[in-house]
């Protein structure tokens, strides 16, 4: 393994992480938004106390994905900027809204009223942001993004306006709703905990519906990503893993294995996230930009190792600390 | 407006918001450390409802924070994509350890706000300490960042290829120490004086309520300690100026012609058309001092460089005035404090009326100085992006139509600006812990 593959494995787990942890938190904003039922205002309740003391720090896997990414491969943030500025645009939106609104609603003095309003863009913002991170990520496979010679000649729309990169972004939201919904069965209880475990399997069979949908799409609108994809044995071998997770993770919650579902759907997410990163296949933008071009720089990554290692030292127990004060369970 | 402008007025206005919630992030942790320690200490309970009240606004100025400074990390690629192609991998060393020095904060934080009756009182206290140190961590590497773009170093070009990085170096650039410096200061100062203000409103309302007079004790220690150190590492600011940014310095002090003995310019106009200035009060050879410690020193002029190399002269002139004129203001109120204080060191409370009036027209300046000290170094390093190097001009997105996001993300941080106002004021506005009881008996005598 090189330095350079080691930089974007980082970047990879830094995105795992996000979307385990960042991700249910947003998913946590989609049920806000999805709260039905006698117990409506009990599951919103129990979704903001899970949220409000790790919300911020699971944020910060995004920006730590970010930082690696400008540090290590500034060439592929250039060319990301670029040509990603409207829907990252509008995720920054997404993000800004849906941070803020969360906390004015658990700490405004106002009325009844005020708080409907904060909640409800709390919970929009929240769906919103996957849909346009998610719709960014899958431009960088359709092959529309034409980066050749540092610049980018394909404008401001192509990739991310594709029905695939929709259908993904669809697919981000499901995903991070499902791991909202088995996360929240282990932090709740009776008649409410049996309302997080039907949202749960709802979820999974609305995500393997999405993905049939994105896969349909993928062949369509991102042929190059469709065909590695689809026709690696190691990427094949990983979706029949990603089955046997979703497979697991229905079972357990059938069988009310809740914390047994919990690590079946986190290996599920994981599996889909790593398939991605495999069918890119050492590229940030298909075809063009390959991880060798992307601008990292040997001196760099001789300081960045050691820098990653000492955060992780620091970093580590803290978030086990963090973890283990709040969802020890 | 063209898209450079939109472009550099998103920026600016980006950063002018994250900045306020960002000092607030590096000092009120600080302040609540000092309560909770008291009250650890002391077991005076009106301290610890002062660390939790002042954790309620921290809680609200620190997400606000955290996702605005998420849009600024992303806007570096969305508006500068040329800038960070070069630049990323140098300045990429401090903002990976503020990225971690920033997720410590948020852990604990969560602990800190929520914590509360789950961790011990020893480990809770410690968990501010935490945040306390975190947020001035990540806010001295978030500033070596901008060192570097002021004066950076750590590289050479060779046939406008950046070759021979030096990560390290581009983290000490010359103007770091003194900047990351200004910048501590520059957060507490500011954030210790418009608490004192609210805390002194609290103190006209209710004289004599123990928790608005604790409350103001702490944050006076914090801005009579901050505010002296802050005009001497201003004076170091000066002469790194002077040896190291000599346009920065020129244009703040609207000095058009290279002067021996230059004297210290106070207000005025600057005219570029005329290179001259008008309405300023001229004191003798005193910029001199100032930048060089010699009355004879010379200072350089902006006639040495090129005019369309100069920044905007009156933008940068006017802002470090302010700056400036502020932090004589704030020097001379917290000097008022101390003597008011020794005079009456012995009496119930060292404080009166006026001073407390003082205290409450005083409070906004310390952001004030804040702001305008973040256009000196902005506004004068132009037109450079990276000094000497890259030009702003040069770094910008090819992206069209750049109106819209900066219109778009201009009136959200409008709307978000106000509903933090509002829901500090209704925090602020809450009376103290003593006045309930004497509200809800007034309450009951209104009652038919």
């Amino acid at each position: 393994m090189t330095a350079v593959e080691a930089a974007w494995i980082t970047m990879g787990v830094g995105l795992i992480a996000y979307v385990l942890t960042g991700g249910a938190d947003l998913g946590g904003g989609i049920w806000d938004l999805l709260a039905s039922g006698p117990r409506r205002e009990q599951q919103r309740v129990a979704l903001a106390r899970a949220l409000a003391p790790i919300w911020e720090a699971n944020h910060v896997w995004l920006i730590f994905v970010i930082v690696v990414l400008f540090t290590v491969f500034p060439r592929a943030f250039s060319a990301i900027g670029i040509a990603l500025h409207v829907p990252l645009s509008l995720a920054l939106v997404g993000i800004v809204l849906r941070g803020s609104a969360f906390v004015f609603r658990a700490y405004g003095l106002g009325g009844e009223r005020e708080r409907v309003t904060w909640g409800r863009t709390f919970a929009w913002a929240s769906a919103a942001t996957p849909l346009f991170l998610g719709m960014s990520l899958a431009a960088l496979g359709t092959g529309d993004i034409d980066w050749r010679d540092g610049v980018v000649w394909s404008g401001f729309w192509a990739g991310w306006t594709t029905p695939f990169a929709v259908a993904v972004g669809a697919f981000g939201a499901v995903l991070f709703a499902l791991l909202a919904a088995v996360y929240m069965t282990l932090e709740t209880a009776g008649e409410l905990r049996e309302d997080f475990r039907e949202r749960a399997l709802a979820c999974e069979a609305v995500a393997a519906l999405v993905a049939a949908l994105a896969t349909w799409r993928a062949a369509v609108d991102a042929p190059v990503f469709f065909e590695r994809w689809a026709g690696s044995a190691s990427i094949g071998a990983l979706q029949v893993v990603t089955a046997l997770c979703a497979g697991t993770a229905i079972l357990a919650l059938v069988r009310r294995r809740f914390g047994v579902a919990r690590v079946a759907v986190a290996a599920q997410v994981v599996c889909v996230l790593v398939g991605w990163g495999l069918a890119m296949a050492g590229h940030v933008i298909l075809p063009g930009l390959t991880l060798r071009d992307a601008g990292a720089r040997p001196e760099v990554l001789r300081a960045f190792f050691p820098a990653l290692g000492a955060g992780a030292l620091l970093l580590t127990p803290a978030l086990v600390y963090l973890y283990r004060v709040f969802k020890a369970r | 407006m063209t898209d450079l402008l939109a472009a550099r007025s998103q920026m600016a206005i980006s950063l002018g918001f994250h900045i306020l919630f960002a000092v607030a992030g590096m000092a009120m942790p600080l302040f609540m450390v000092v309560a909770e320690w008291r009250h650890l200490r002391t077991g005076d309970a009106v301290y610890r409802e002062l660390a939790q009240r002042w954790a309620k606004g921290t809680a609200i100025l620190f997400a606000v924070g955290a996702v605005s400074g998420t849009v600024l990390s992303f806007e570096l690629g969305l508006l500068w994509p040329r800038f960070m192609e070069h630049a990323g991998p140098l300045v990429g060393l401090p903002f990976s350890l503020e990225g971690f020095a920033f997720f410590l904060e948020a852990i604990f934080l969560g602990v800190y706000l929520y914590g509360w009756d789950r961790v011990a009182p020893r480990v809770h206290l410690l968990s501010g300490v935490a945040v306390a140190i975190s947020g001035v961590v990540s806010g001295v590497f978030v500033t070596a960042v901008n060192s570097w773009m002021n004066t950076p170093t750590g590289f050479r070009l060779e046939d406008g290829e950046i070759v021979d990085v030096n990560v390290w170096a581009a983290f000490f650039s010359p103007a770091f120490p003194t900047q990351a410096t200004h910048m501590v200061l520059a957060a507490y100062t500011s954030v210790a004086f418009i608490v004192l203000g609210i805390h002194a409103w609290g103190l006209r309302q209710e004289p004599g309520s123990r928790f608005h007079q604790r409350a103001f004790g702490i944050v006076f220690l914090a801005a009579l300690v901050g505010t002296p150190l802050q005009v001497v590492s201003g004076d170091f600011a000066a002469k790194h100026l002077a040896s190291h940014q000599p346009t920065k310095l020129a244009a703040a002090e609207a000095l058009f012609e290279t002067q021996a003995g230059a004297p210290l310019i106070l207000g005025g106009w600057p005219d570029v058309g005329t290179r001259e200035i008008h309405f300023a009060i001229e004191v003798p050879q005193l910029l001199s001092v100032l930048a060089t410690g010699d009355p004879a020193g010379t200072v350089l002029g902006l006639e040495e460089f090129p005019e369309e190399l100069w920044p905007p002269v009156p933008i940068v002139h006017v802002a470090f005035q302010v700056m400036v004129a502020c932090g004589v203001v704030m020097l001379l109120f917290v000097l008022w404090g101390a003597t008011l204080w020794w005079r009456r060191r012995r009496a119930a409370s060292w404080v009166d009326r006026r001073f407390l009036g003082a205290a409450m027209l005083v409070a906004p300046l310390g952001l004030i100085a804040l702001e305008a000290g973040w256009v000196v170094t902005e506004v004068g390093r132009q037109p450079w992006i990276v000094r000497g190097f890259m030009k702003t001009a040069d770094a910008v997105t090819p992206m069209p139509g750049l109106i819209v996001p900066m219109t778009a993300f201009t009136l959200l941080y409008l709307v978000l600006g106000v509903v933090v106002v509002a829901m500090l004021k209704a925090h602020v506005f809450q009376v103290s812990p003593e006045g309930e009881p004497a509200r809800a008996e007034a309450a009951a005598e209104e009652r038919p």
